[in-house]
């Protein structure tokens, strides 16, 4: 068991709803950014000097800018009926950690300045004023929501407290009170063009190395290409993938399966990475200026189509808003939707009957699989509606013998966050992960004990990365979570292309000296 | 004319106009502000069609809260229910003639008061005995259920032991129409009712009684799943397009 500073939750075998503790989380803030990190992104380096006065004109802008804003600062009759959804109330009993609890942090400051009721009666209808106090609580639990929406599907008017912690992120950043782990990553992407700061050169490596240990394994040359112009497919994925387990091995699927459909595909180092921290931090020209990098890419690489590798909060952005963002994408094949999962690609398939697979390479594992909430509370994948969640569930079963899902109380849309999504898998919050990450812990502690399930697959960077982390903390093994590509990659039966079966005649030694990325991985993952 | 008709009247054509005018101004500036990106809780309908019927569900059924909280449901529903039909019985005192529908459910009417009564009941009961709601209760909320069971209750004092002269109460709701102040009777309980319903009107476009329109304006509940095929671009964030 991982150690800790902090106490662990203890798992229940029924999900119970802690009685309201306040102030249990009052200390939890993730580090400050620094004027580096802030410059490349348009915001100010440091807490500006006018810095009230600013923030309330930044409040007044979004709420033109932003109906949702507006519509749930509103809106909200205090029912309660969203008290009891958020994984970080449930783990953290903190009940500013209640969705409610959280939109009030930012509805108390909106009453105040922008309606008569807040400036006329304060106290009857809980308006405050915008102290340092109340902006230092904004930091804390602002940073305490992954963005997961779990709230939204419960409240009767569909308020998504998700919308409210993008907002107060970005007033924050506009007076120069930014996170440093969003904040920084987004200024690699900018730099290197990867979360992670993985440059061209040693992405190439990487990847030749991972053609070396697949025709290894498996005696088939497949492919894995980078800046391949006149590729058919342009495929984007987190940069996570390109070295971190359980990632990689899912990566290695994606290659066997473009290799199974004959297509021709490329990564590209200049939009090496499909996660897109500006959604987190509710900067709409930054998202924008994320993605405008694969609009780029699809042009210089005179591509076909484009495919999004596994990772949750990218397809939100790729799904939902890539279009609005970087699009239209009238040049490319209007056959194909702009972007597809590669789950809907690998789906594709396997309706055409155009993958063989042997089950039995995943006989050693019992499944379940995580539905991330980006993909099933904020888009979708296939024809209709709910196909987020069939699509990934037909994939295993195509691929694997043993196969439960957990309690539908926590699966599908009602999903249970991983604890570290929305820009809060950074070290510095590890305690809020470990104890957000106690619903799904729970669920899955039950389908182990009930159904002896051993492993749990997700299509998500953050998800992978996260629980990796958490699980240990927990008793249980890191490696029990596993990409769904991995088990795509294990049971899949390889075509031998034309180049295969004689004697390997390219015999370069260079992948040995693939580079490791140093200590990045943790905060590195998508 | 006797000074509490004047006041009455007075303060009718002020709840009006607040009304009409603020609810029409919220509604205006709900649509007027973008929703700039596509933001459906999905699984969401991918067509318009869709969307009507998703958006009927939530209005008529409370589709989400059932999801969310039954014994909030249960009371929530028993009370908008009981407000509608009361509401629709009420139209009586407005109309000359009566519309038949309006006459056809005026039985139901007086059972809906009832139901009206045990869903507040029931609602504010939680919010002293469940922790949570307690905890996000403000004194608003407290008092804008005070002022609808007072309203309630004292309808149904009139109806079963108190009764009014409701044939002069609905004269004097005609007469307004036409600036013609006719008297109203000066019972306690219905000038309470009558004042406790203006307050209602003018506190409506400044309160959470704002969530009625505002469901319709929710992007989460009335946009249709299809980003993939239509693009949607704000005006604000087609400005950014030029460079
Ligand atoms: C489109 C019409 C409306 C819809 C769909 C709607 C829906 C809802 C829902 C789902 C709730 C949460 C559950 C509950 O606490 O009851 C609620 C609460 C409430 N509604 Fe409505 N409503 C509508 C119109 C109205 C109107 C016209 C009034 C009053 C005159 C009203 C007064 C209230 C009050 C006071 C609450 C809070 C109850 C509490 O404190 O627990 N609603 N509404
Ligand atoms: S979006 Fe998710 S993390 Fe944020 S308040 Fe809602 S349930 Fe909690
Ligand atoms: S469910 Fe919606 S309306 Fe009810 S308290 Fe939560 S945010 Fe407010």
């Amino acid at each position: 068991m991982a150690k800790a500073t902090f106490e662990v939750p203890v798992l229940s075998q029924y999900p119970d709803v802690p009685a309201v503790t306040p102030g249990t989380m009052a200390g939890s803030a993730p580090f400050l950014s620094k004027p580096d990190f802030q410059a490349p992104l348009g915001f100010p380096g440091e807490l500006v000097e006018n810095w009230q006065e600013r923030a309330i004109e930044k409040m007044g802008e979004l709420l033109t800018r932003y109906r949702s804003l507006r519509v749930y600062l509103d809106a909200c009759v205090k029912c309660g009926a969203c008290t009891d959804k958020c994984h970080y109330f449930l783990g953290t009993k903190d009940p500013k950690n209640m969705p409610v609890g959280r939109q009030d942090l930012m509805r108390k400051v909106y009453r105040r300045y922008f309606t008569p009721a807040g400036r006329l009666f304060p106290n009857l209808v809980g308006a405050q004023d915008l102290t340092r106090e109340v902006l230092d609580e904004w930091y804390s639990y602002f940073h305490q929501c992954s963005q997961c929406r779990r709230c939204s599907v419960f409240c009767p008017y569909g308020i998504d407290t998700a919308e409210i912690s993008m907002a107060a992120r970005e007033i924050m950043d506009c007076i120069g009170v930014g996170q440093k782990y969003c904040n920084e990553i987004i200024g690699k992407v900018y730099k290197v063009g990867n979360n992670l700061g993985l440059p061209g050169p040693a992405l190439i490596d990487t990847l030749e190395g991972l053609e070396e240990d697949v025709f290894d394994d498996t005696g088939v040359h497949v492919r894995y290409p980078i800046d391949q112009v006149g590729a058919e497919i342009l495929m984007v994925t987190p940069s996570a993938d390109f070295f971190a387990e359980p990632h990689v091995d899912g990566l290695i699927g994606y290659g066997k399966v473009f290799h199974e459909a004959g297509v021709s595909w490329t990564f590209s180092s200049y939009a090496s990475e499909a996660a897109n921290f500006g959604m987190f931090i509710g900067s709409y020209e930054n998202m924008r200026r994320i993605s405008q990098r694969i609009r780029e890419e699809a042009i210089r690489l005179k591509v076909k189509r484009i495919v999004f590798g596994e990772c949750g909060h990218a397809w939100r952005v790729g799904y939902s808003f890539l279009n609005t963002l970087a699009g239209p994408w009238d040049f490319l094949d209007p056959r194909y939707p702009v972007p597809q999962h590669i789950c809907e690609f690998t789906h594709d398939l396997i309706l055409q009957g155009r993958l063989t697979f042997d089950k039995g390479q995943n006989d050693d594992k019992v499944l379940t699989y995580h539905d991330s909430c980006n993909v099933a509370r904020a888009s979708r994948m296939g024809d209709t509606p709910g196909g987020q969640f069939e699509i990934p569930r037909a994939i295993i079963r195509a691929t694997c013998n043993h196969f439960y899902d957990m309690d539908e109380e926590t699966i599908r849309d009602r999903t249970f966050c991983c604890g570290g999504g929305g820009g809060l898998l950074t070290d510095d919050l590890i305690e809020l992960r470990v104890k957000g990450a106690k619903p799904r812990m729970e669920a899955l502690n039950n389908v182990m004990q009930e159904k002896g399930v051993t492993h749990m697959a997700a299509i998500c960077a953050i998800c992978k990365s996260q629980f990796t982390k958490v699980l240990p903390f927990y008793g249980m093994e890191m490696d029990q979570i596993v990409s769904l590509h991995q088990l795509v990659s294990n049971a899949i039966v390889l075509t031998p292309g034309a180049d295969d079966g004689d004697e390997d005649e390219d015999d370069d030694d260079a992948t040995d000296s693939a580079p490791t990325p140093g200590d990045e991985d943790e905060d590195a993952a998508d | 004319m006797p000074f509490l008709t004047g006041l009455y009247a007075f303060l009718f054509y002020f709840a009006a106009l607040v009304l009409v005018f603020g609810l029409t101004y919220k509604v205006v500036q709900y649509s007027r502000t973008p929703a700039p990106l596509k933001i459906p809780t999905t699984p969401a309908p991918t067509t318009g069609t869709g969307v009507v019927l998703r958006m009927t569900r939530e209005v008529v059924l409370f589709e989400s809260l059932f999801r969310g909280n039954k014994w909030t449901w249960i009371f929530g529903w028993l009370f908008h229910f009981g407000l509608f039909l009361v509401t629709l019985r009420h139209l009586r005192y407005f109309f000359n003639p009566v519309p038949a529908v309006i006459e056809f459910i005026q039985p139901f009417g007086i059972y809906a008061g009832f139901a009206m009564v045990v869903g507040l009941v029931g609602l504010w009961a939680r919010r002293f005995l469940v922790d949570r709601v307690r905890y996000i209760s403000r004194p608003a909320d407290h008092l804008m259920l005070a002022l609808l069971l007072l309203i309630a209750a004292s309808g149904l004092l009139m109806s079963f032991l108190l009764h009014t002269d409701i044939v002069s109460v609905k004269t004097f709701f005609l007469g307004l129409y036409h600036f013609d102040l006719r008297p109203l009777p000066a019972d306690p309980v219905l000038l309470l009712h009558l004042a406790m319903v203006a307050v209602l009107m003018i506190i409506f476009p400044y309160s959470k009684l704002l969530h009625a329109p505002g469901l319709f304006f929710s992007p989460t509940r009335n946009q249709v799943d299809d980003p993939r095929e239509r693009r949607l671009l704000a005006p604000w964030a087609s400005r950014l397009e030029r460079p």
